[in-house]
């Protein structure tokens, strides 16, 4: 009894354990990151944001969460019922189910697997899914506009993305997501003879062409302004989401996010030394990785925030002008001068 | 070979492939056979994981799921695919080669799995020559690609390109009298060539 407990119950039960609290976490702290994004929006269009519930409107996020439950879920007469209410949560399950590599701290992931990197890639590029069933199945002219925008743009810039992610690897030589950023605590700045200021061995300085690529490809992936051409009030109402109202589009929302702060852990992992301190000194090497890498997280969504407050939004041509033939050359190029650098001066 | 917990998953993985699959040529609604396909795809990613090839099953994933599928998704929802016209005029006449296509298929995975011996590929997979802690898959299948057949290998990557460049020439027609914003011509305005400073006096037009 005691073999079977141990062999058969206690390995399942301690991954969902970890996976629960992972979870619990996670959306806490989308919730703050949504109230943040209406703060920093706000505050840089001089209006308060919200302020009434709770203190200092520390409470918005719940409100809304109990507010999108209660609400009645319209489904419209010619829709395709089950792929219409199968679409959100495909699109939740996706971005949340990548969550499972992502190590915070060292040996803090769920999964440590081999292709954590490739994993990654597979989820992100499966979430275009959710978008393309709920704009088909919504039956109707601006969200089925939206899920073909959506698949357009997603596959446009899955490619950059790609690229950039070889060339993080050729510099790193796993696809594992931990050795990715163990590679980061030897670098440029070792190199450049200052072992003490360890920001400068991440990636971000020397694959510096690489992070601004991905940082804006990310931005297209996760359809954030200026990239949100799925669901531009101004030409589609909301895209995909028209037709949703309730619970349904609560989950679109949250998937959106997740996928967000994904994106922005992915940006820390490859360029930003993950969990590493900033600098190689005692009391940072104290505080607890995970601290350092929900800082490096924070700091992304605050340039997501920045950039949507004050970046107007890209026409379609031009976005996907910037996809294939300004990222993908470039980037290309990139791996190129990356693969032949290693080789010749043998750093790898 | 398989026990336990993985057998379960084998058999459950395949008989929803399997299933799944099935349901892809029978359903009548376009857009649910390529989601049907997805799933497939997805419990053919299951199977290989459980083979321990983790590459191959991420690799599917991306290429097929994240990319092939989204393509299809996007024909069937630009074309109208009628489906009872289909059946009705066109089914009779592609009908035999399909057949033919499937019957040939059949046999040559009769031929490979009659000459070969399961038992011990099956020996193989479960005791790999270099073993696996020492060479991961994805090391290995780089090797097997581009080192050792790395001919091959460019030769399908050229006769992509030139399957490529085929479609780009027959679709591509430049049409004239459109305006185009050129990202060049915009960038290297100067202010002395593109505005024009007047002084007016007052109370006069110009």
């Amino acid at each position: 009894m005691y073999d079977f407990f141990m062999v058969w119950l206690l390995p399942p039960l301690i991954i969902i354990g970890k996976s629960l609290l992972l979870l619990i976490m996670l959306l806490v702290f989308i919730a703050y990151l949504l109230y943040a994004d209406r703060k920093i929006w706000a505050a840089v269009q001089l209006r308060r944001g919200p302020n009434v519930v709770g203190p200092w409107g520390l409470f918005q996020s719940f409100a809304d969460l109990i507010k999108f439950m209660v609400k009645e879920p319209i489904i419209p007469a010619g829709a395709n019922k089950g792929i219409f209410l199968l679409a959100p949560f495909v699109s939740a399950g996706l971005a949340l189910s990548a969550w499972a590599v992502i190590p915070m701290n060292l040996g803090w992931a769920i999964a440590d697997i081999n292709v954590g990197l490739l994993y990654l890639l597979a989820m992100s590029s499966l979430e275009v899914y959710g978008v393309i069933m709920g704009g088909w199945a919504s039956n109707s002219k601006y969200p089925f506009l939206g899920a073909l925008r959506s698949a357009a743009q997603m596959i446009s810039y899955e490619v950059a993305i790609g690229f950039v992610m070889v060339t993080v690897l050729l510099c790193s030589g796993s696809l594992n997501l931990t050795e990715i950023v163990m590679a980061q605590n030897d670098g440029l700045g070792i190199k450049l003879g200052l072992p003490y200021a360890s920001f400068l061995d991440w990636y971000w300085l020397a694959l510096f062409p690489m992070f601004v690529i991905f940082f804006i490809s990310t931005l297209a992936e996760t359809n954030r302004p200026p990239f949100d051409l799925v669901e531009a009030e101004s030409e589609l109402v909301a895209g995909h989401m028209v037709e949703y109202s309730s619970a349904p589009y609560m989950l679109f929302f949250l998937g959106e996010y997740v996928a967000i702060v994904l994106m922005c852990s992915l940006t820390t992992i490859l360029f930003l030394g993950g969990w590493l301190p900033p600098f190689d000194v005692m009391w940072f090497n104290w505080v607890p990785g995970i601290i350092w890498f929900v800082l490096k997280i924070c700091f992304l969504f605050f340039m997501f925030a920045m950039i949507k407050t004050f970046v107007p939004r890209y026409r379609y041509d031009q976005l996907m002008r910037l996809g294939w033939k300004v990222f993908l050359p470039l980037s290309l190029a990139m791996v190129v001068i990356t693969a032949a650098f290693l080789k010749i001066s043998a750093w790898a | 070979m398989l026990s336990g917990l993985a057998a379960v998953f084998f058999y459950l993985f395949s008989f929803v492939m399997i299933v799944s699959a099935t349901t892809v040529v029978v359903t009548r609604n376009t857009f649910h056979s390529v989601l049907f396909l997805i799933l497939s795809f997805f419990n053919a990613a299951a199977l290989f994981l459980l083979a321990g090839a983790e590459f191959l099953a991420i690799v599917l994933l991306v290429i097929y799921v994240g990319a092939v599928a989204v393509l299809f998704l996007f024909v069937i929802m630009m074309l109208d695919v009628d489906l009872i016209t289909l059946r009705r005029y066109r089914m009779p006449r592609y009908a035999p080669v399909g057949i033919l296509a499937g019957i040939v298929l059949l046999m040559e995975l009769i031929v490979v799995f009659i000459s070969s011996n399961v038992v011990q590929m099956a020996n193989n997979l479960a005791y790999p020559t270099p073993d696996i802690a020492m060479r991961s898959n994805t090391q290995a299948l780089g090797d097997i690609l581009y080192t050792d057949y790395v001919f091959y290998f460019e030769i399908a990557g050229l006769v992509l390109l030139v399957a490529m460049i085929g479609a780009i020439t027959l679709t591509l027609r430049h049409k004239t009298g459109v305006r185009r914003q050129s990202i060049a011509e915009q960038v290297a305005r100067m202010p002395k060539t593109s505005i024009e400073i007047r002084k007016i006096e007052s109370n006069k037009g110009l």
